[in-house]
């Protein structure tokens, strides 16, 4: 018999749905396996529904539903609320974008493009995998918009409902990048052809005539490769001059702006056919680079902040104790709601009736939940863990303490990065040094080939247009930022990646940062307990959904099959039950005050605990203290070299023996700081001249994430709220720091040694232009081949740098 | 040779029709998505079809 439930566990079943284990068989359906209740259901109406193909594109799509709440819409009938997510309406046919986190494979795309057969009323559905949104037309007449988002939730796939709602796609700025990469890239090749009777010096002498007119035609087709295609450049070039920064756009308008004058003068004055072919090739290549720079993770949003994070609407009780929805908006001071198991409150409020167990793990970082009585005061952003509460907002959601965060000036604009870029730092002396170096061109042929001395000038002028330079920052960059999203650390853009390699001051986060958050460590100390025992215990915590019951519950490798009887639980205090004929109580020292004697073991003060009291005496307590992620310690002696390292944490001091013990006595750390304390902390080292690098991970972190020089949230699952940051890092990837690290310094020896051999070609051109010998033929031929030649290093180095780092 | 203008200026607008074509995609948002219709494709609508025929089939019988 106990052979047979051995057997059952050490076989792996895994769930059909979701791919998760199965505990057992109690869930099934034919010879289909499932973990949950909430999987078996959504295979039940895929079943039902003929859209069993699902399960056929990919092995075991689904989400895991254990952890699904019964979720009311009925806020969506609000038509404030509604106009938030509806794009487009005629009053029969509406057109609804949603965001839908869980999209993760290919049949996700295909179950959510099959919409129309839940519901006849959908009329299509289109996915758009890389953004996760879902575009659905349906008939207003005949469905609601909540029974849309109901049919979503129930096959697994929750729509993403907050106050932020959808922003509309914004795709013109992408669009026109391309615009101008297909006209540039259309002119480059047709004055390329147009130019080569030139190179080769073919045709007959009285075909002269011919070259004339393909130099004019020419002509027509540069036009809107200067004036469209290189736009960009010299509005940079003009922003760079007004702000009295030199820029590496400064370089490259000049050189631009030169090629096409000098065209212009010799195919007009009958001099020559002019450089308009390098013009448009170089303008061609610059534009390739820059969408290699642009490319995002449109599905990531690194500019959140609280507005995604609060629920689009509160449960609210009116006076004469009917219930209704109230957009979060609209909250006002007297209003009250209803908060249940798991929902967050979206104001500051103060709790009328039931019992308070708010988490603000998130917001202050505190990691055990707190105990609210009657009466008291609760944050906003807090989220209920237990029983359903009644709460009276004392603040609007705009007022409350936490989304002042927002208020400050901080979030009015822009961030400005506090770190140069490389090719700007060299663009400082290489502006300067080329005018000069045309200058001493001009100056040289004065004395040597008077009749050059305009030819010398602008050669130099043009061969040293830094194209090469201006290219091996994006490709660099754009290809490691490409590598790292592999390894699920996403970087919101090449220029928060490169301020990424001067940082001399780290800070981390403890809460959920550095710990993992609903993981614990238990110690036992006492009375040794025996295995039956420790089943008993095990037991009784399944029944409690208190964190700490959950703690021990998954510190505990006994299996037990047991049902306790008599379980009661005293709300923050503790649970009892008898287990067979032994009586337990586990809780506070409160809870187990009347049996604990001088001789017991006790807790010390502050500390997390639980006692154990069995039949009447006090065994022992439980320890409990934060999970630390792996590789905390590597990281730290990986930083030490190059930067100090503080942490900050919401919590209080209890962990600073552990954390001292874990990390050194050279860390800095800091406890109850406040999400001010934090953004301040930053300031002020900031003021001290550090670069600042902050790893963060609530809404606590947000002000001093958004302060810091570069700001990365570390988030369980990045498709989850973060707050608004330069990057994004999954915390499975968490130890990978260092190499993340090393990756991006060798990164920008990369691009070192590209602007090394960008310059070498500069050298080469110069020596040209010196000597007045820049034929149109020997541009046309250096520029492609600098730029080629560095993008192709660049691209190789940098994957040979990732090899080398083992991240590819 | 002047025939050659001729061609240049026939090649231009071929060419001119191609850059067109490549304008109209992408204001028409052909690249703002350029994950999803890769998957798409791959769908299978048919073997659908047989199998609610099928379906049809053995309700009818029983």
């Amino acid at each position: 018999m106990i052979q047979g439930t051995l057997d059952i566990n050490t076989e792996k079943k895994l769930c059909y749905h979701c791919g998760e284990t199965c505990p057992d068989d109690s869930y099934s359906k034919g010879d289909k396996l499932f973990c949950c209740l909430g999987c078996k259901t959504v295979y039940e109406i895929l079943e039902e529904k003929d859209l069993c193909n699902y399960y056929t594109f990919d092995n075991t799509p689904g989400q895991n539903q254990k952890a699904k709440a019964i979720r009311n819409y009925d806020f969506l009938e609000d038509s404030g609320v509604k106009s938030k997510f509806i794009s487009f309406s005629n009053g029969k046919t509406a057109l609804v974008n949603f965001i839908i986190p869980n999209m993760h494979c290919s049949s996700c795309i295909w179950i959510l493009e099959h919409l129309y057969r839940f519901n006849p009323a959908i009329l299509s559905s289109r996915v758009n995998f890389l953004r996760k949104s879902i575009a659905i037309t349906f008939d207003e007449t005949h469905i609601k918009l909540k029974e849309i988002v109901s049919i979503l939730d129930s096959i697994g796939y929750e729509p993403l409902l907050n106050l932020e709602g959808v922003s509309t796609a914004d795709h013109s700025e992408n669009r026109s990048l391309y615009y101008k990469i297909g006209i540039a890239g259309f002119c480059f090749g047709n004055i390329m052809m147009l130019s080569f009777p030139e190179y080769l010096a073919l045709g007959d002498p009285q075909d002269l005539y011919l070259r004339k007119i393909f130099s004019y035609i020419n002509v027509v087709l540069s036009l809107p490769v200067f004036f469209y295609g290189a736009s960009d450049y010299f509005v940079s070039a003009w922003k760079g001059i007004r702000k009295r920064i030199v820029n590496i756009d400064i370089p490259i308008a000049l050189g631009v702006l030169v090629l096409f004058l000098r065209s212009l003068i010799e195919i007009f004055a009958g001099i020559g056919p002019g450089y308009l072919d390098s013009l448009s090739g170089l303008i061609f290549f610059l534009l390739i680079g820059r969408v290699f720079q642009n490319k995002t993770y449109e599905w990531l949003n690194f500019e959140r902040n609280y507005r995604s994070y609060f629920p689009i609407s509160v449960h609210i009780v009116l006076k004469d104790g009917t219930e209704s929805s109230m957009a979060v908006e609209k909250i006002e001071p007297g209003t009250r709601a209803l908060i249940r198991n798991n929902e967050i409150i979206p104001a500051d409020s103060i709790l009328i009736k039931g019992l308070g167990k708010i988490d603000y793990s998130f917001v202050t970082g505190e990691a055990a939940p707190a105990d609210i009585q009657n009466g008291e005061f609760i944050y906003a952003g807090g989220r209920q863990a237990g029983s359903a509460i009644e709460v009276e907002f004392v603040k609007s959601v705009s007022h409350s303490y936490l989304t002042q965060l927002w208020n400050n000036y901080l979030y009015s604009g822009e961030k400005e990065s506090r770190t140069t870029q490389l090719a700007n730092n060299v663009s400082k002396y290489f502006t300067p040094a080329i005018i000069l170096l045309a200058s001493g061109a001009a100056v040289y042929n004065y004395f040597v080939h008077p009749a050059l001395i305009w030819d010398a000038f602008t050669a130099v002028l043009i061969v040293a247009c830094p194209c090469a330079l201006a290219l091996s920052t994006p490709f660099t960059l754009g290809n490691a930022l490409r590598i790292l999203a592999k390894n699920k650390f996403f970087m919101k853009n090449t220029v928060a990646l490169e301020s990424l390699s001067e940082i001399d001051h780290v800070v981390f986060d403890k809460t959920g940062t550095i710990t993992e958050p609903g993981r614990s460590d238990l110690k036992y100390f006492g009375i040794n307990l025996t295995d039956e025992l420790k089943q008993a215990i095990k037991a009784l915590v399944k029944n409690s959904s208190h964190p700490l019951s959950k703690a021990i519950f998954d510190n505990i490798d006994i299996e037990t099959q047991i049902i306790p009887e008599n379980y009661t639980e005293e709300p923050g205090k503790g649970i009892s039950g008898t287990v067979g004929d032994i009586t337990i109580m586990l809780g506070s020292q409160d809870f187990v005050g009347n049996y604990l004697r001088k001789s017991s073991p006790h807790a010390p003060e502050h500390t997390t605990s639980v006692y154990v009291s069995i039949d009447g005496s006090v065994f022992g307590y439980f320890y409990i203290n934060n999970h630390y992620r792996q590789g905390l310690s590597t990281i730290k002696k990986y930083f030490r070299k190059s930067a100090a390292i503080s942490i900050l944490s919401g919590d209080n001091d209890t962990e600073s023996k552990n954390l001292q013990e874990l990390l050194g006595e050279d860390v800095e750390l800091r406890f109850k700081q406040s999400p001010f304390d934090k953004l301040d902390y930053i300031r002020t080292l900031q003021a001290k001249r550090k670069k600042v690098l902050m790893f963060g991970d609530g809404l606590n972190d947000a002000g001093a994430l958004r302060q810091s020089d570069v700001g990365i949230s570390v988030s369980q699952d990045v498709n989850n709220f973060s707050p608004a940051s330069d990057g994004i890092l999954s915390a499975d990837s968490f130890e990978k720091i260092p190499i993340f690290f090393d990756f991006i310094i060798s990164a920008k020896k990369i691009i070192i040694v590209s602007f090394a051999i960008s310059f070498i070609y500069n050298l080469i051109g110069i020596f040209f232009g010196f000597s007045g010998q820049l034929t149109p033929l020997v541009a046309a031929v250096l520029m492609p081949l600098s730029s080629i030649s560095v993008v192709i290093f660049t691209t190789v180095a940098v994957s040979a740098a990732a090899r080398k780092n083992g991240i590819l | 040779m002047s025939v050659i203008l001729i061609l240049i200026g026939f090649s231009l607008l071929v060419a001119l029709g191609f850059l067109g074509a490549f304008i109209w995609a992408v204001k028409n948002g052909q690249f703002d998505d350029r994950y999803t219709p890769s998957i798409r494709i791959l769908f299978d609508e048919r073997k659908e079809k047989v199998k609610e025929e099928k379906k049809n089939n053995s309700t009818k019988q029983s």
